[in-house]
């Protein structure tokens, strides 16, 4: 406990990182090394849980006590390793097929007990591990090997799932953004509660350059909205585009232009209570709006492991049985004497 | 007319049955506990449909208690009723063949109207006579005019009061069997402490049926069953789910572990859950999970925590959890999975006992996935087989699936109170030293490996459903996979120096070895007693412990001239042994009808072996 200064390379395992060459899980692992090297928590209460799919080989590559559950189950097993020990830091490492589409169940209630996890949500839009069928966050229309004419059927969109399920925490970003990464990551181990990390990730080999329309760097600037708790929601090339909200509807405005001031510009409240904001932002799309990054939403609600410790010692300060043998002994009983031994 | 007549019994055996919504399983319950504390052996078999509430007055509603008490030991409900308590027609008609020849049948007068006899499709208005029961002995008590009578002056809403006609019913039957109504009243005091007017009308109501036994005893029977000779100690009432949940209990706190359940309420598992949910007091977590496999999952995330991990459901759940099972056998953490079988496949008969989830408990996995397989035999020792299902667990980083089943759930019976001393020691494999820690590094007896747990400094691993080396590193090495495959499978076989070895009931030798597992123990032994008693050379080998079997089965099969398998299902553990021990001839006695076997039924089965 006394040094607690971790590099990046205390958090890097012995194993071989077997990603494809120009993986985006490179970036995020690097992003979550990076961040854990700097809570100042004690790298043995670490737990790495993942699912399966390319990105639930996670916690191979990390040197924390880690374990590859089964597909889709990784929020269940993690719920079950911080109910068992509120101190430890859990993070779930899990993909858009592993969370969204077998684990859909588990992540959804995950979110509503609000047990205090950090989920990473690898969004890449597709199946890589068995090769490139299309996932439940591909667009419709989308084409792939199972779905060689276009899927007919929409995607979910991560966050709105979060805040259906009463989220208490969504950020958004993007792999290549190290340093945004890290600051979604350090506010999500900061949040008290289930935090739900969306990393927009490249599959190199199977959905190459899906999300390019958003991280291309020539226009990034104009169709990302970095947002930040207590900053207006400005972006553009000269930083001169906001967002108003207006007629029930985000909308984006230049500054200067029509007599708009930096003054009418949103601020963001990622502290809100009400979801209505916060669910606009995670909406807002190309090419009319920009995409919304950062640490969205984070709101204090009661947290499901620290209720449940607490539950716990509330019982047992007025509690009449304190331990086994007096449990046994307690309501009807009855002495059985004088018979003779049969 | 018949005089006052005091009957002396060794034992009886009474079945309360009504609509679903008249409270017998209260009704029997209340008598059961009150008849145990007069110091009687009971067994108890609660039979009940399962929608909450089925049409009323109908036979699917019907929901029923029977229990067996005497001076003598009771290891079984009985198999048919000496007195059967009808509140309505339809209790008659689904009850007829469970009533003993002769047997006496008490019933609610004022219910059997026309309405009510067609609703339980009765075509004539003599519903005993198209049951073939003419020649029982009936008492007709009107008691639903009582009950209303009786409450008259309470002022109580029409559905209040015909809520209590049970107790009507039961202070008549306390009389019956001489059992005082203090207990009984006790407990409605407490249970209604905060609705005075309930506890008054429902205990003028117990009396009135008490004394209306008293008054007419021109013409009903008084029964006399003296106290039964068991051993000393002190005693308590307990169901299987209960025990289970309190073997748990115990087994956390021997080994000094907390203890978490992630569960999905099942029918008739569910029952364990509740027990430990209240259980607070002694820091049990209780995680009531979205689903079956959240169940089991948060469970392994509590057993990779470092916590005594349980999981408890019934067949479908079993199904539901089976890959889960698969990663608890690859990733070598201590679990144990309950499961409380019931009627299947499917949903099939959820309110009913089975004992078809052998082979699943077995083998119901993908790859070569061993588990330890255990079985309870009696209400009570499924506190014993819970707590050696920990013990196993813990000491030998593998999981272990207990068979029960909702005979054994909801069945009851006296129990002897043990103590926390006097159970075995439990030692967990937690690592010790983090230099020479290896994930997969084993213990050369036992084959277990050691349990490192997040927030251990300097025993970061890993861990995970591929296979592993040694380190725990992702191997996919043939010869490794084969290897481990074989090490995983005598890891199992190995706990057999935990086993006791297997008892015969009866002479070591002989002409016909009658052979049983789980829940039947009670039917089975009564049956091989009363053939002894009728002078047959006949034995009885009970296995709690399937996988691995006791050491000494082959031997004791051995010296047989027959051996047959009883089980309720068609034939799986006869099957299994026919795998593990295939020098033996194994006969069959089978039954699939959602009930226990009865004693009469398994004595022909026996004896008809006997003689071919």
């Amino acid at each position: 406990m006394t040094d607690l200064k971790y590099t990046i390379k205390d958090f890097k395992s012995e194993n071989e990182v077997r990603w494809c060459a120009g993986c985006g899980d490179f970036a995020i692992i690097n992003a979550v090394q990076r961040t854990m090297a700097g809570l100042g928590i004690p790298k043995e209460k670490f737990a790495v849980i993942s699912g399966i799919g390319c990105s639930s080989r996670f916690p191979y590559y990390m040197n924390t006590f880690g374990f590859h559950t089964i597909h889709g189950r990784a929020a269940a097993v993690a719920s079950g390793v911080k109910a068992a020990n509120p101190d430890l830091s859990v993070w779930v490492i899990s993909g858009d097929g592993d969370s969204l589409a077998i684990g859909g169940n588990h992540f959804i209630h995950l979110v509503r007990r609000n047990i205090n996890v950090n989920l990473i949500l690898f969004n890449n839009r597709i199946y890589g591990l068995t090769k490139g069928q299309y996932s439940p966050t591909s667009e419709r229309g989308f084409k792939s090997k199972t779905s060689p004419f276009g899927t007919v059927e929409d995607p979910f969109v991560p966050g709105q799932l979060t805040i259906g399920a009463r989220g208490t925490f969504f950020a958004r970003s993007i792999d290549g953004n190290l340093k945004l990464s890290q600051s979604v990551l350090e506010g999500a181990e900061k949040h008290q509660g289930t935090s739900v990390v969306e990393i927009l990730q490249n599959c190199v080999i199977f959905n190459n350059g899906i999300h390019n329309a958003i991280t291309d760097p020539n226009h990034r600037a104009d169709r990302q909205l970095i947002l930040e708790h207590g900053k207006p929601m400005i972006f553009g090339a000269e930083n001169e585009k906001g967002l108003i909200f207006e007629n029930g509807k985000l909308k984006v405005v230049i500054i200067g232009k029509d007599g708009v001031t930096e003054d009418d510009i949103l601020v963001h409240d990622a502290e809100e209570v009400d979801p209505t904001l916060h669910m606009a932002l995670i909406n807002m799309q190309l090419p009319d709006m920009p995409v919304a990054l950062g640490v969205i939403r984070s709101v204090p609600a009661p947290v499901y492991d620290v209720e449940m410790e607490a539950q716990i010692k509330e019982v047992q300060q007025t509690r009449k049985v304190t331990c086994v043998d007096e449990l046994l002994q307690s309501g009807n009983t009855w002495e059985v004497t004088g018979n003779n031994e049969v | 007319m018949k005089d006052t007549k005091v009957i002396e019994l060794e034992e009886v055996t009474i079945r309360f049955s009504g609509d679903s919504g008249d409270g017998m399983q209260l009704t029997g319950t209340l008598f059961s506990d009150a008849t145990a504390l007069l110091g009687n052996d009971i067994s108890t078999f609660p039979d009940y449909p399962s929608e909450i509430r089925a049409p009323q007055g109908t036979v699917g509603g019907v929901s029923g208690f029977q229990v067996q008490f005497g001076h003598k030991q009771i290891n079984t409900p009985g198999d048919s009723a000496h007195i059967l308590v009808a509140m309505n027609p339809a209790a008659i008609k689904a009850n007829a063949r469970f009533i003993e020849p002769g047997g006496t049948i008490i019933y609610d007068s004022d219910s059997f109207t026309e309405k009510n006899l067609k609703k339980a499709n009765f075509t004539t208005d003599d519903p005993f006579a198209e049951c073939g029961l003419d020649d029982y002995f009936k008492i007709p008590v009107p008691v639903t005019s009582l009950t209303v009578a009786g409450l008259k002056e309470f002022g109580l809403d029409n559905k209040s009061v015909l809520r209590s006609k049970n107790m009507f019913a039961l202070g008549l039957v306390c009389w019956m069997f001489n059992r005082p109504l203090d207990f009984v009243e006790e407990f409605i005091r407490a249970k209604f402490s905060k609705k005075p007017a309930v506890v008054d009308s429902n205990v003028k109501v117990l009396h009135d049926g008490y004394n209306y036994g008293l008054t007419m005893q021109h013409m009903t029977p008084s029964y006399l069953v003296h106290p039964a000779e068991i051993e000393n100690g002190t005693y308590r009432n307990i169901n299987g789910n209960h025990a289970t949940a309190w073997g748990f209990l115990a087994a956390a706190e021997k080994s000094g572990l907390e203890l978490f359940l992630g569960s999905y309420p099942i029918t008739p598992a569910t029952d364990i859950l509740t027990a430990l949910s209240e259980r607070k007091d002694l820091g049990v977590k209780t995680f009531q999970a979205e689903d079956e496999i959240a169940g089991i999952a948060s469970a392994i995330g509590a057993s990779f925590a470092g916590d005594l991990a349980i999981t408890t459901t019934s067949g479908p759940g079993l199904a539901l959890k089976s890959e889960a099972i698969g990663l608890a056998v690859m990733a070598e953490l201590p679990l144990v999975i309950v499961n409380v079988q019931r009627g299947g496949p499917s949903t099939g008969l959820p309110t009913k006992t089975e004992q078809s989830d052998l082979l699943q408990a077995l083998y119901g996995r993908n790859g070569e996935s061993p588990v330890v397989v255990l079985a309870a035999s009696t209400p009570s020792d499924c506190f014993h087989y819970a707590y050696m299902a920990a013990k196993i667990a813990l000491e030998r980083m593998v999981p272990v699936i207990l068979l029960t089943d909702g005979f054994l759930g909801n069945g009851s019976e006296p129990w002897k109170i043990p103590t926390m001393a006097e159970l075995p020691s439990i030692t967990p494999r937690v690592a010790k030293e983090a230099a020479t820690f290896k994930a997969y590094k084993r213990d050369e007896a036992t084959l277990a490996r050691d349990w490192a747990y997040p927030g251990m400094p300097g025993f970061e691993h890993r861990i995970g459903g591929l296979e592993k080396n040694e380190t725990g590193t992702v191997s996919h090495d043939p010869e490794n996979h084969h290897v481990n495959s074989e090490i995983r499978e005598e890891k199992v076989q190995r706990v057999v120096d935990l086993v006791p070895d297997l008892e015969v009931c009866g002479d070591e030798d002989g002409d016909v070895l009658v052979v049983g597992w789980g829940g039947t123990y009670g039917h089975m032994i009564s049956t091989v007693r009363e053939l002894r008693l009728e002078g047959k050379n006949v034995s009885l080998a009970h296995f709690n412990y399937i996988k691995p079997l006791p050491k000494n089965t082959e031997e004791v099969f051995g010296k047989f001239k027959k051996i047959i398998v009883c089980e309720l299902n068609l034939g799986q553990f006869a099957g299994y042994l026919r795998d593990k021990l295939p020098q033996f001839t194994y006969h069959q006695a089978n039954k699939l009808k959602g009930l226990p076997f009865t004693v009469t039924e398994l004595k022909e089965k026996i004896t008809k072996l006997l003689e071919d």
